[in-house]
């Protein structure tokens, strides 16, 4: 086990470097520097800040300092937001990201399989049909057009919720970001599910189960539901980067102070550090995740072993 | 396989809900700005850069830093230059000295008496090339300045100087009336030295920040909100009216635009340029549109071909663009057309308007025309141009209008390209590939020298290679003149020759765009934009 995971956590080590380097020298080639403005600086003051930020340097003395300091934990300093670190800026985005991520995968999990499963049971019944097109709105509507939406009907027609804002994660502020990041999620998972459901309540075990008797609720939940959730575990990574790269839509939208934004923001201004930063955290977030899912799922199965 | 799929199933649950509730219980749910007697919730576009105010840059930051700090002097809310934490001032007979007495009862903000030296440390800060200060260049107009900037002298030399605790003097190189407008501008705040000295770069942080306006800073959630309450020991606290004042970085004018509707803003930076017409129609109470002390233009590359050396070409481009049109249809939210660099609202300036502005759609066409055959084209050998500007739907709605201007009247073929901000503000100010391209720029104070020094032959910002040494003398002179009406009378010789070369293409003049609740009183438009929070009042 502790050899399985020295293994993991070793293989990580090259992923991660090879995504900051890409990072790092794809950053750079985007034309314009971020102390490029309207307004010109005197060509002291710059000398002076590209001298502080090294950007004076040779590209890859540059690169070799920067791979330096992230490995004793500096991210340096935002270019962009001069009063702060890129490490305090992640650790202030941090839980926010983390709550609207982490409330949307959980809705999208459990309202997808619902009604996934519901819409098999019925299927090519009304419900089923209600579903489905659900879903096929829920899948083709962007974020960035569902966000406004919502926000008119809840916000403005019947003035329940507001219409944007974080405010600590008071659970007002939460309910329509939270919605508009699930819901892609939630429709896809509910497509899923209701097929491999439907696929599977044809299989003979089924009928089996059905022969001795059991209630549909029960060949659903007994012996269906297993099965059939196989995809859809298979379509978690997927579902985690996508709400990740979502987030990034809904965090502008919403006025939320989430990691996702320093990225846009970061991005389009040439915030080098800024932007590696939450790339750099990003990765390593997805790697972990996959970790820490894998041994969790060994924990759970007896007949897992890592070695 | 079933048992594996289910078990990896509730893996991923068990990891997810467990970061979810590790992630909610660090936020804590508390803490709303709800609507209330005094509290003021105002859209601020983006996060500001930063609250120093030697190194902050954009009107994001300056909303701010003008309810946390207080100059010399401070606008009102008409935007009229008032007395700051200077209460009076004289000025010397040739406009080169000016001194400033300072308030008794001046505080910062954890009570320790606001001192002419905490002036001089501040100004000098701004002009440290260690800064980085933004706005250095400004204040370049104060004695020694410019050496300071280039490392050539000593901070200590600058010629701003305490003579006493309450008595500043300021020493300029040259007559500069606008010098008392700079002095309510952020890059010469002071600076309490004794937390500055003990947070260093740190010194911003709630908590941390010592200011001497009106307000002080209570919470700043980066890209959140940052929160500010009355400053007690403020001089003339009692007339500030609203105790909080919560500043929003909302970049989507829609978004912003939403909440205000739905009550979570009283004043919004911007409006979304669609909704123009519904706003008039539906909230004519909240709209507030003024002339904004601001110029959109088009700038010629004078370093290449088809534009170098080729005057009447320009002139010809600029003449037929019909600017009521662009304005009035293609715009249409109040702004007007401009065919001067100055915007209008100058104080006792009048900008040169060139011949043709007065002269009938009819006329400036056929004159465009004979200038354009004259610069060597016709129908079977049209200009072929190239138009470029940042990526925008106002921009591309104007590009497309004036080239289909062109394209009419002249028979000229344009080519618009598109570019992100950064990567279109590198090749202008390259000059090499560029030809005709998007312009624009704010004036810091109002006086015509912020516009005119753009096409100064050495300035940084002069993306049209512009290089006329009359017209640099002209600046120069103007500058060195200390009789106000004289000087204005200089600048205005200076802009009408630059116009008369025609490096650019003047367009319209930008209007300020905010819906403001009718709620909130003491509101008035003026047209550098800014609004003191100190000013405004909640109605009953």
């Amino acid at each position: 086990m502790a050899r399985y995971l020295f293994i993991r956590i070793a293989s990580a080590i090259p992923t991660l470097w090879l995504l900051v380097t890409l990072a790092f020298f794809l950053v750079r080639f985007a034309p314009g520097g971020p102390f490029d403005f309207e307004r010109a600086l005197p060509p002291a003051i710059e000398a002076n800040l590209q001298a502080k930020y090294h950007l004076d340097e040779p590209l890859l003395q540059q690169y070799v300092r920067y791979l330096g300091d992230v490995l004793q934990g500096d991210f340096g300093p935002s270019f962009q937001y001069r009063d702060y670190t890129v490490s305090e800026l992640i650790y202030a985005g941090l839980p926010v990201s983390m709550t609207l991520g982490g409330l949307a995968m959980l809705i999208a999990l459990i309202g997808g399989v619902a009604a996934g499963s519901y819409a098999a049971l019925r299927r090519n019944r009304w419900p089923d049909h209600a579903v489905m097109t659900a879903s096929m709105t829920g899948i083709s509507v962007p974020n960035f057009v569902m966000a406004p939406l919502l926000v008119l009907v809840f916000a403005i027609y019947f003035d329940w919720l507001p219409a944007g804002g974080w405010h600590d994660g008071a659970l007002p502020y939460l309910v329509l970001p939270v919605i508009v990041l699930a819901l892609p999620q939630v429709a896809y998972i509910a497509r899923l599910t209701r097929s491999s459901v439907t696929e599977v309540l044809h299989s003979d075990f089924i009928r089996t189960a059905r022969a001795k008797g059991l209630s549909p609720r029960e060949v659903l939940l007994r012996h269906a539901l297993k099965p059939a959730l196989l995809p859809v575990v298979s379509y978690l990574g997927p579902a985690a980067a996508a709400v990740l790269t979502g987030s990034v839509v809904v965090e502008e939208i919403f006025g939320i102070p989430g990691i996702g934004r320093f990225f846009v923001h970061g991005a389009l201004n040439r915030d080098y550090t800024l932007v590696l930063g939450v790339v750099i955290f990003y990765g390593a977030l997805v790697i972990l995740f996959n970790l820490l899912v894998d041994l969790a799922y060994a924990a759970l199965d007896p007949r897992v072993r890592y070695r | 396989m079933t048992r594996c799929g289910m078990r990896r199933l509730l893996a991923t649950a068990c990891v997810l809900s467990t970061l979810f509730v590790t992630a909610f219980a660090a936020v804590s749910a508390q803490g709303q700005a709800e609507e209330s007697a005094d509290v003021l919730r105002r859209g601020n576009y983006l996060e500001p850069e930063s609250l120093d105010p030697h190194r902050a840059r954009g009107a994001e930051a300056a909303n701010i830093l003008r309810d946390l700090y207080e100059g010399l002097t401070r606008e009102g809310p008409d935007g009229k230059i008032l007395p700051g934490t200077a209460e009076s001032w004289e000025i010397s007979e040739d406009g080169r000295v000016y001194t400033f007495h300072l308030r008794d009862d001046a505080r910062w903000s954890n009570g320790d008496p606001v001192t002419a030296k905490d002036f001089v440390a501040g100004i000098r800060r701004s002009l440290s090339p260690e800064t980085g200060s933004p706005y250095a260049q400004t204040l370049a107009i104060i004695e020694n300045a410019r050496a300071i900037l280039a490392n050539d002298a000593k901070p200590g030399t600058l010629g701003v100087i305490a003579r006493d605790e309450r008595e500043l003097e300021i020493r300029l190189e040259s007559p500069a009336p606008y010098l008392l407008r700079l002095l309510s501008h952020h890059s010469t705040y002071p600076i309490h030295l004794p937390s500055l000295e003990k947070h260093g770069e740190k010194f911003t942080r709630a908590g941390n920040l010592v200011s001497n306006g009106a307000y002080r800073l209570d919470e700043w959630i980066v890209n959140g909100h940052i929160k500010l309450v009355r400053n007690e020991h403020y001089w003339d606290a009692d007339d500030v009216r609203i105790e909080t004042v919560y500043y929003y970085p909302i970049g989507d004018e829609e978004a912003e635009f939403n909440r205000f509707r739905a009550g979570g803003l009283d004043i919004t930076q911007t409006i979304p340029v669609r909704r123009y017409e519904w706003l008039k129609r539906e909230m004519p109470e909240a709209l507030r549109i003024a002339p904004y002390l601001s110029t959109y233009y088009y700038g010629f590359n004078l370093r290449k071909p088809p534009f170098k050396d080729a005057p009447k070409l320009r002139r010809a481009l600029s003449m037929v663009i019909d600017r009521d049109i662009i304005a009035n249809k293609v715009l249409g939210r109040g702004e007007l057309p401009a065919w001067t660099l100055t915007p209008p609202g100058i104080e006792n300036y009048q900008s040169p308007l060139p011949d043709y502005a007065s002269w009938p759609m009819e006329k400036r066409i056929e004159t465009a025309q004979r200038l354009y055959r004259e610069a060597g084209y016709s129908n079977d050998k049209p200009l072929e141009v190239e138009l470029r500007f940042n990526t925008g739907d106002t921009h591309e709605h104007v590009a497309i209008a004036i080239a289909s201007m062109w394209k009419k009247h002249l028979g000229v073929d344009t080519n618009l390209v598109h570019e992100e901000w950064r990567v279109f503000l590198q090749n202008r100010r390259q000059r090499e590939i560029t030809e005709v391209f998007r312009a624009g720029w704010v004036g810091d104070y109002d006086d015509p020298q912020t516009f005119l020094q753009l096409l100064h032959s050495e300035s940084g910002v002069n993306d049209y290679g512009y290089a006329n040494p009359e017209y640099d003398a002209l600046l120069e002179k103007a500058s060195n003149t200390a009789d106000p009406e004289k000087r204005m009378e200089i600048y205005r010789r200076a802009e009408a020759m630059m116009l008369a070369d025609q490096p650019i293409l003047p367009i319209y003049i930008y209007v300020s765009k905010h819906l403001v609740s009718p709620r909130v009183g003491g509101w008035e438009d003026n047209i550098l934009d800014h609004h003191a929070s100190r000013d405004l009042y909640i109605k009953d």
